[in-house]
């Protein structure tokens, strides 16, 4: 017999930011019977982890658990997704907000069957993004094979050429709009969780770690890509100057974290990240030779340790305590990491084929305003203030964290949402 | 229910040119006597849309849409009351396979001698298995609790368990926390000071935890019994049935425990018949209540949240001697320096006189830069925190925190930060190598320092960092009465904490509606237990809504459907109750089944371990999968001289299957030669489908499923591996049908792994050809 007198508070739930954490928010509130809603400024949802090859320390794809984040999606009429878009003003109160929200055009609408046309006509070859520009894609692309939605999208820079027209008459099913415009609505909703989120911290900004100066240091995001079957490469770890196998890498922890230069906090993920790389590097190449030069490993608890414990057992993973000074190019090619060993005193100078910097997470919020009434900290995470309710920070944009305690966190805040529709 | 069926045919996204789909509906469905077929160049678009909703209007129930996958526009084709079946013919026929020539295209030249139509009997295959599926299934009606609990249990009344119950509370729900210990509180009541709760993360914190006593005791919603432990946890979630107890009691609804192995054989090995197995199991539980008795003074509840905490590791004999634990009173562990500064200054345990000078200890040495067992981040910032209390309690205290990695992720690196600015709290990388006492006073050897150098520091006291063990390590805690046993299954994998093992959905566990949270699932700090806590909290709600709208939680959160038992059949052979990987079975003295439904994750590991198939589900039976591969065509020598082989391949539908669409998007191309099938999971395969694929001649049987063992990802923990121990078995059956075992093999892929997909498949092909065709064709 079903409780009917159970019924829900009155309310719909807004959660801004579709990443894992948002996803999470939205899935747990409406899996528990609330209505909500994501706005994701993407394409497609999936945020950050959809471009990570594993997860550490089961090394098993994002993919996997997308999917069926997916599919209770597709299974829950109470969730509703509007992407490629952002959150405008927010006025009102807990249990009472009216949020604007503008959609941009996608110049592809729901009759899209993913039939793949549109791409096939188009030439412009445009910078891709999911892949940090490490590739190109057609101006009428897949944002990438697991996206969900499954919709193309056509890039605003082909709008009004030839380019775009070709989009569309290769169109059978009516789905390229090359006259769609940028869409205003407006949410009334009880409450929001704000998932907003991180970026790579842009390694541009630490000048004596060589990144845009040299091609083969990358980032651990960059590596990341690479390192996926459906990556720029392939799948395939190469150095970017010239496409060949490297023989040795070296890791940079803390690029640009635990620096009051840069982001004064620990970026929670990128030890376990680099951890985790390595075992990328030492499947597709025996022979090749890790450093991983760090300040801390920080791979506390259980789980994590055995992680690192399993990695250390690795003879050609060589583990530095010692901060980096400088990474440069010699004259041969070569990239050259100078650090300073901390416990012998030494100064090293590594050379290496290839480096991938650790760089950490800055809050999304601290490079994009929020347009409500919330407390950030100097750095620009969301400070919850469960006294006043009504707005919550999930996940990273509260603080940085792991996937694991991102979806606790998120979890938790779903209730929280909750309850201010409870007592609205 | 009366069906009255629908097909639609779609021709779009390239299906049509390569198809001749008129040909696949004479050849298909009108053969079966099938009449109400529509054709549409894209059924997905408003007006294919409505050529299906006025067939609906007009009383049309079973489609069958014959189009793309499944897993995409599932909101366009979504008709609420309506069986619907997807053929994918875009994907797995037409995309991925490019190289072949379009029906009605003919070959050119020596080719058009034997022309085999790989792609349109491949079409044709995979609509006569839509068409026989939707023949087998029936709507689900959803499993309804004749009443429904909606009380929450929280066990455990620290912090954690607390936060738990309030935030349940102010969502609406009645809750009761059960207390071993007199009061409530836990180990946050033996604290001097809290690590800092939120930004700026810099000071630490008066304990909240009276605050939260205070907040507990006046709720309105919320019962709290201290002295108080769980006897048994009995019945499914909504319909829990829990008897409480004193600690040390002994009671008779004091929970059962199984059988171990060893007594459930014979001197001589065999396995006991089920009549004496319920004489040793009352013997072995004297004095106990079987599971299935329910205790008339139960109290009844619909979740449970386990919030039992932790208790300090207790190092053994004589561990850590080096560093003077046990042989001086002056080395102590953190939680017993923690208990002495929570009352008084730190002094040293010896002589009483103040401890000015205190070593902490992160790292127990000996070669190895690993931290204490049981230790964690909290480790470190406990660290930190104690040693700001020698400061506290003496102007001229130091402390020294010697440590492998200071491990103070995320924001609280901000509380490192400002602890580091005290100039009487010195930090530094080391290997402490020894401890040792002369004359009152300690000694610590440090090697490997940032200082360059082997350091011996003098000190009054010295600290070792020892972790937090989870209650459940030492027993199981929540006594589920469930037939599989008391405790969290499997939690071995993680230290005996009851972690879950996905990254992705950390509440997702073996035990249906009982949601870990705090230092008992890892170890934490109050900060992250509280957030736990309100995550917890969320999932046990969830539980219950889901219940009472009679649908599955994660990961096939809202199937209606469960699995119904035809038990005049039933031959007590318990593999259903043994292999669920929720425990969801219980089963009675004669061996039984006593299904629980809403324990149930709707796997189906039962319908494929059940070997009179007895266990069925609305929508996926015994009988759907068996039509759907009888359905598959077998070409004989009768049809071409040299026939193609046929392979069955069951796909599980969470990860392979995705795997398969994306090979198809991809344009991958594989073996013409096999037919899909999607399982729930690969627990759920029967191996009487095998059966049936070779007894009408296919010529192999592929498994195509996620990885086993400790790193699993099978969503249903289990599935995978049941299904590889079940095909070891099957090699003797097939070995006495004079069929080879090689015929049937299980592969791993994981959903990203889809550019292996051709080389798997092509592979196992190349396996059977080798071996032949199966000598049952054309019988």
């Amino acid at each position: 017999m079903t409780d009917t007198n159970a019924t829900h508070a009155k309310g719909h739930i807004l959660v801004v930011g579709g990443g894992i954490s948002g996803l999470t928010t939205a899935l747990e509130a409406a899996e528990a019977g609330y209505e909500t809603t994501i706005v994701e400024k993407s394409p497609s949802l999936g945020g950050h982890v959809s471009q990570l090859k594993q997860y550490f320390p089961k090394l098993c794809p994002p993919t996997c658990g997308l999917e069926i984040n997916y599919r209770r999606i597709k299974d829950n009429p109470r969730i509703h997704v509007l992407t490629m878009a952002k959150v405008g003003k927010v006025t009102g109160g807990p249990g009472n907000y009216e949020v604007e929200v503008t959609v941009s055009p996608r110049y592809v609408n729901e009759k899209c069957t993913c039939c793949g046309e549109c791409e096939k006509a188009v030439t412009t070859e445009i910078d891709n993004e999911f892949n940090f520009n490490m590739n190109k894609v057609k101006a009428a692309y897949l944002p990438h094979e697991m996206a969900f939605p499954q919709r193309f999208v056509i890039s605003p820079k082909i709008i009004g050429t030839e380019d775009a027209q070709k989009a569309k008459d290769a169109c059978k099913y009516g789905a390229v709009d090359l006259d769609m415009q940028p869409e205003k609505k407006t949410l009334k909703v009880g409450a929001i969780v704000w998932a907003t989120g991180w970026e790579p911290y842009d390694a541009r900004k630490m000048d004596n770690l060589g990144f845009g100066q040299y091609d083969n240091i990358i980032t651990n995001m960059m590596m990341e890509r690479m390192a996926a079957p459906n990556g720029p490469t392939g799948g395939k770890i190469v150095k970017p100057s010239d496409g060949k196998e490297p023989k040795s890498i070296a890791f940079v922890q803390c690029a640009g974290s635990r620096d009051q230069n840069h982001l004064p906090y620990c970026s929670y993920i990128c030890c376990m990240a680099s951890l985790k790389q390595a075992t990328y590097v030492r499947e597709q190449y025996p022979d090749a030779q890790v450093y991983i030069f760090y300040i801390d490993i920080r791979a506390p608890g259980n789980r994590y340790e055995q992680f690192y414990s399993k990695i250390k057992a690795d003879e050609k993973v060589t583990f530095v305590k010692g901060k980096v000074a400088e990474v440069s190019e010699d004259p041969s090619g070569e990239i050259v990491v100078v650090a300073e060993n901390a416990v012998t005193g030494e100064k090293i100078r590594q050379n290496v084929d290839m480096v991938v910097l650790a760089t950490g997470m800055q809050p999304t919020a601290s490079i994009e305003k929020l347009p409500a009434d919330l407390t950030f900290t100097e750095e620009g995470f969301i400070v919850n203030d469960y006294a006043k309710g009504g707005m919550f920070a999930a996940g990273c944009a509260a603080k940085p964290a792991d996937v694991v305690s991102s979806n606790q966190n998120a979890t938790g805040m779903a209730l929280k949402a909750i309850q201010t529709l409870v007592k609205a | 229910m009366d069906k009255k069926y629908g097909f639609y045919l779609c021709s779009g996204c390239g299906i049509g040119e390569a198809l001749d789909l008129k040909k696949m509906a004479e050849d298909v469905l009108e053969e079966e006597g099938h009449s109400n077929i529509k054709f549409h160049d894209a059924f997905c678009s408003p007006a294919g849309v409505a050529v299906i909703q006025k067939d609906i209007d007009d009383g049309v129930n079973a489609i069958c849409i014959a189009a793309c996958s499944r897993r995409v526009l599932t909101d366009v084709f979504n008709f609420p009351g309506c069986l619907v079946d997807r053929v994918n013919l875009r994907e797995q026929v037409v995309w991925a396979h490019p190289g072949l020539k379009p029906s009605g295209e003919k070959a050119e030249g020596e080719e058009a001698g034997e022309e085999i139509p790989h792609l349109q009997m491949m079409g044709e295959d995979y609509l006569r298995m839509g068409m026989k599926r939707l023949e087998k299934i029936n709507l689900p009606e959803p499993y309804k609790l004749e009443t429904l609990e909606r009380r929450i249990l929280v066990i455990g009344g620290g912090v954690t368990g607390m936060t738990a119950a309030l935030d349940a509370a102010e969502a609406g729900y009645d809750v009761t926390i059960v207390e071993k210990e007199d009061k409530l509180g836990g180990w946050a009541a033996n604290v001097r000071k809290q690590l800092p709760l939120s930004y700026p993360y810099q000071e630490t914190v008066s304990p909240i935890v009276d605050e939260k006593i205070r907040a507990v005791q006046s709720h309105s919603k919320i019962e709290v019994k201290t002295g108080t432990v769980v006897a048994r946890i009995a019945g499914q979630p909504g319909d829990f049935t829990v008897t409480f107890k004193k600690p040390g009691e002994e009671i008779e609804f004091d929970v059962p425990y199984p059988l171990p192995d060893e007594m459930k054989v014979d001197e001589n090995g065999k396995e006991l018949d089920n009549e004496t197995l319920a004489e040793k199991f009352k013997e072995y539980n004297e004095g106990r209540r079987d599971i299935l008795t329910l205790d008339p003074n139960g109290v009844k509840f619909g979740a449970v949240i386990l919030a039992a905490g932790w208790r300090p590791y207790e190092p053994e004999e004589g561990e850590f001697a080096e560093l003077g634990y046990g042989k001086t009173p002056d080395v102590v562990t953190n939680v017993q320096f923690e208990k002495m500064a929570a009352t008084g200054p730190v002094i040293r345990p010896s002589d009483g006189k103040p401890a000015k000078s205190v070593v902490f200890v992160q790292s127990p040495g000996g070669g190895d830069d690993k931290d204490f067992p049981y230790a964690s981040s909290v480790t470190s910032l406990v660290a930190l925190k104690q040693a700001k209390y020698v400061r506290e309690d003496y102007d001229d205290g130091k402390a020294y925190i010697i440590y492998q990695h200071m491990r103070t992720p995320g924001l609280t690196e901000k509380f490192y930060e400002a602890v580091q600015q005290d100039p009487g709290i010195f930090l530094t990388k080391g290997e402490v190598t020894g401890v040792s006492a002369d004359d009152g006073q300690l000694s610590v050897d440090v090697d490997n320092t940032l200082l360059g150098e082997k350091i011996a520091l003098s000190a009054d006291l010295v600290v070792l960092a020892t972790g937090m063990v989870p209650a459940t390590k030492d027993e199981p805690v929540v006594n589920l009465a469930y037939r599989q046993g008391p405790a969290f299954r499997d939690i071995g994998l993680f230290g005996g904490y009851v972690d879950s093992n996905f990254i992705c959905f950390p509440y997702e566990t073996q035990r249906t509606g009982v949601y870990a949270a705090g230092a008992i699932r890892r170890s934490m700090t109050m900060e992250e237990s509280m957030e736990d806590a309100a995550g917890a909290a969320l999932k046990a709600i969830q539980c219950l809504d889901s219940v009472n709208r009679g649908v599955a939680v994660h990961p096939r959160s809202g199937d209606p459907t469960y699995p119904d038992f035809f038990f005049q059949r039933c031959t007590q052979c318990k593999r259903c109750t043994e292999e669920c990987p929720f425990g969801a079975i219980d089963d009675d003295a004669k061996g039984t089944p006593k299904p629980n439904p809403t324990r149930c994750r709707r796997c189906g590991t039962c319908m494929g371990a059940c070997p009179e198939r007895i266990i069925n589900f609305a929508d996926y039976s015994i009988d759907s999968v068996g039509s759907m591969v009888k359905a598959i065509g077998v070409p004989s020598e009768d049809d071409y001289d040299e026939p193609p082989l046929r392979i069955l391949v069951l796909v599980c539908e969470n990860d392979a299957y995705p795997a398969i669409d994306m090979a198809g998007l991809n344009r991958l191309e594989y073996s013409a030669d096999v037919r899909f099938v999607p399982v729930r999971c690969l627990g759920s395969v029967n191996v009487v489908w095998i059966k049936d694929a070779l007894s009408i001649g296919i010529d192999g049987v592929l498994l195509l499923g996620c990885k086993h063992g400790d790193d699993y990802q099978c969503h249903f923990v289990k599935g995978s591996e049941l299904a590889s121990i079940r095909m070891q078995k099957i090699g003797d059956a097939l070995s006495s049908l004079a069929l080879e075992p090689e015929r049937v093999a299980q592969k791993e892929i994981a959903i990203d792994e889809y550019h292996k997909l051709p080389q798997i498949i092509n592979d196992f092909v190349a396996e059977v050809e080798e071996l032949g065709p199966n000598p049952f064709k054309g019988f």
